[in-house]
């Protein structure tokens, strides 16, 4: 197990230097590199910025020094120094902001997980049935809702028409007079709807996928060879259906790390959560270049990540991976 | 059976699915929405009237107006024009990086085959919106820039698609007579594997499209896309969200047609799938 693990790290290794191969490339994209940046287009690129870009990103040297020095800086987590007014260090501002975004997704993979799979199951043991149709007209419908769309009309119905949920932000104004319970509950009645809209496109698709990994697998011949030896149904769906049917849903899961991360630009941004995803969409929009960069790369490395624990996950519950059998 | 039989055969198995024709019937009416516009909406999508700020749905403004007191409903018929538009360019830009990188790489196999699948997976660990936001962060928003990096950062799935199938034409027996008669690769590639992957293209076209428009107006929506005073679906929502204390009708009516328009394609697409490969009814 360890060495396969080993190996699957090694095997990134390539994957990370063309992560950072493209985003130097983008970074490189605006006509005349990193400095040359319109300054109709970038009011902020004054001429301070120009040099400290120019500091920083070592202009005066052939692209393959720039690239070697930026690379070096990246693997120090040094990104440079924010274009904001506080100019503080981008990691630093980066770190506080990465454990809202990950409890959220966190929180909101748990939800895909737990709604999604009993879900999926249901409706393929009971294939054409109502309910059946109903998920799956439901799911279907699902994919074509816009996130921002149903967050605003939730937010009209819970925020404004019923008042029941706030808004905007992770806590009340009061926050810090409430005992320790009702700091709690404050802290989840604002995360109902972020963690709900973060899950809402995960729960459509894995639902869905896991319906029909479910169907796939209902009819091999082992389930047929389960039922025939008289087993009850529960045990059949349960012991022998759904564990092989779940495998494919781990990867999955760990796939979805890249969209999760995508989706957390916009509810953050619409519920004025100060999370990662909310610190990009500033940056973009007051076009402070270093803290872009380094939302960047650290979202790619992220979603590797992703990648590599959702294999691993499925070589612990599949045995025949990670020894190298098949079939 | 000629191929034209079997075309026909799909167009009819597309018929006769009522999901696949309802969707196809509102894309058709969002197209004809597009071309024109000024029947369906007398007002001018951008004459400001401060007197009518915020005015709810009623007989001279069907669907209100906006927090400049513009017509909405104008403004979202004008709007359909570049929604509509965006998701099209940009699926076809997509489409045709995808076509060239999956036939290639399926095609040829060994190192090329491992260079760009390699460069696909490069390209998957980017989550697409933060990739988007940072090249226009860079090179600034317009209508032209966000079809062309809706595009170039959407082609991975139609590459991963046309190489697999690729992968299994060209050890066809029709490919293996082309072959024998002398035929070079590009023409193998062009006139005998291309065509043979077009259904699945066709499947996963019309699925991206619908993708692509739900990208542009999550951009626009977060004033990173099509800028204003030009309408788009997404921009229109970003005043609903301003004023999401006021105007329900500014939050409701553009999603529900960018919602309307997304369902349309993907009815559509589930359809041809269906219609061209009857086997995957169901699944």
């Amino acid at each position: 197990m360890l060495r396969y693990v080993l190996r699957r790290v090694l095997v990134s290794i390539p994957l990370l230097v063309g992560i950072s191969l493209i985003t130097f490339g983008v970074i490189n994209m605006a006509p005349g590199g990193p400095i040359g940046i319109s300054s109709d287009l970038n009011p902020k690129a004054t001429a301070e910025y120009r040099e400290r870009l120019k500091a920083y990103y070592g202009l005066d040297q052939p692209l393959y020094v720039q690239y070697g020095r930026w690379l070096g800086r990246m693997a120090v987590l040094d990104f440079g120094d924010s274009f904001s007014p506080d100019g503080r260090k981008v990691w630093d501002k980066i770190r506080e902001r990465i454990p809202v975004t990950l409890s959220i997704n966190v929180l909101s993979m748990a939800m895909i997980f737990l709604i999604a799979v009993p879900l999926g199951i249901y409706s393929a043991v009971r294939k054409g049935s109502l309910f059946d149709r109903i998920t799956t007209v439901t799911v279907f419908t699902g994919f074509a809702v816009p996130t921002f769309w149903l967050a605003l009309l939730l937010m009209i119905l819970f925020g404004v028409h019923l008042g029941w949920l706030p808004i905007s932000g992770l806590v009340s104004l009061e926050h810090d007079s409430l005992s320790l319970a009702g700091r709690i509950g404050d802290r989840a009645r604002h995360l109902v709807l972020p963690i709900f809209l973060a899950a809402f496109g995960g729960l459509a698709g894995i639902s869905r996928y896991m319906r029909s990994n479910m169907l796939e697998v209902i009819r091999q011949d082992y389930i047929a060879t389960a039922r025939a030896k008289g087993l009850p149904e529960g045990t059949v769906v349960f012991r022998h259906a759904m564990r092989n049917a779940l495998l494919p849903v781990i990867t999955i899961l760990g796939l979805s790390v890249p969209d999760l991360l995508g989706g957390s630009v916009i509810f953050e941004t619409i519920f004025s959560i100060p999370g990662m995803g909310q610190l990009f969409y500033q940056g973009v929009m007051s076009r402070d270049y270093p803290l872009i960069m380094g939302i960047l790369t650290i979202a790619a490395f992220l979603t590797l990540l992703g990648n590599i624990l959702a294999d691993v996950g499925y070589a612990l519950a599949d045995p025949r991976i990670s020894t190298g059998r098949t079939g | 059976m000629s191929a034209n039989s079997i075309f026909k055969d799909s167009i009819r198995r597309l018929s006769r699915n009522p999901l696949a024709v309802a969707g196809g019937a509102v894309i058709l009416l969002f197209f004809v929405l597009a071309l024109f516009p000024s029947v369906f909406s007398s007002h001018d999508p951008n004459r400001i009237d401060i007197l009518k700020i915020l005015t709810p749905p009623s007989e001279s403004h069907p669907l209100g107006t906006d927090d400049l007191g513009r017509d909405v409903l104008a403004r979202m018929v004008f709007g359909a024009r570049i929604s509509l538009s965006v998701g099209f360019v940009a699926e076809s830009i997509a489409i045709g990086i995808g076509l060239l990188i999956g036939l290639l790489a399926g095609y040829y196999g060994g190192r090329v085959d491992s260079a760009l699948m390699r460069f696909v997976d490069i390209m998957l660990c980017f989550p697409t919106f933060f990739l988007i936001l940072a090249v226009i962060a860079f090179i600034g928003p317009s209508i032209w820039n966000i079809m062309f990096i809706i595009g170039v950062t959407g082609w991975m799935g139609v590459a991963r698609l046309v190489r697999a199938e690729t992968l299994s034409l060209k050890e066809r027996d029709f490919v293996a007579a082309a072959r024998a008669q002398g035929a070079g690769d590009a023409r193998i590639i062009f006139r005998h594997v291309l065509p043979n992957t077009l259904a699945p293209i066709l499947v996963a076209a019309t699925l991206g499209v619908a993708g692509a428009i739900l990208v542009e107006s999550g951009l626009s929506f977060l004033g990173i896309g099509v800028q204003p005073p030009t309408p788009s679906w997404g921009n229109i929502l970003t005043a609903g969200k301003d004023n999401i204390e006021f105007a329900w009708w500014l939050s409701v009516y553009p999603g529900l047609a960018i919602f309307l328009t997304v369902l349309g394609y993907n009815l559509l697409g589930e359809g041809i799938r269906d219609a061209v490969d009857p086997r995957l009814k169901g699944r």
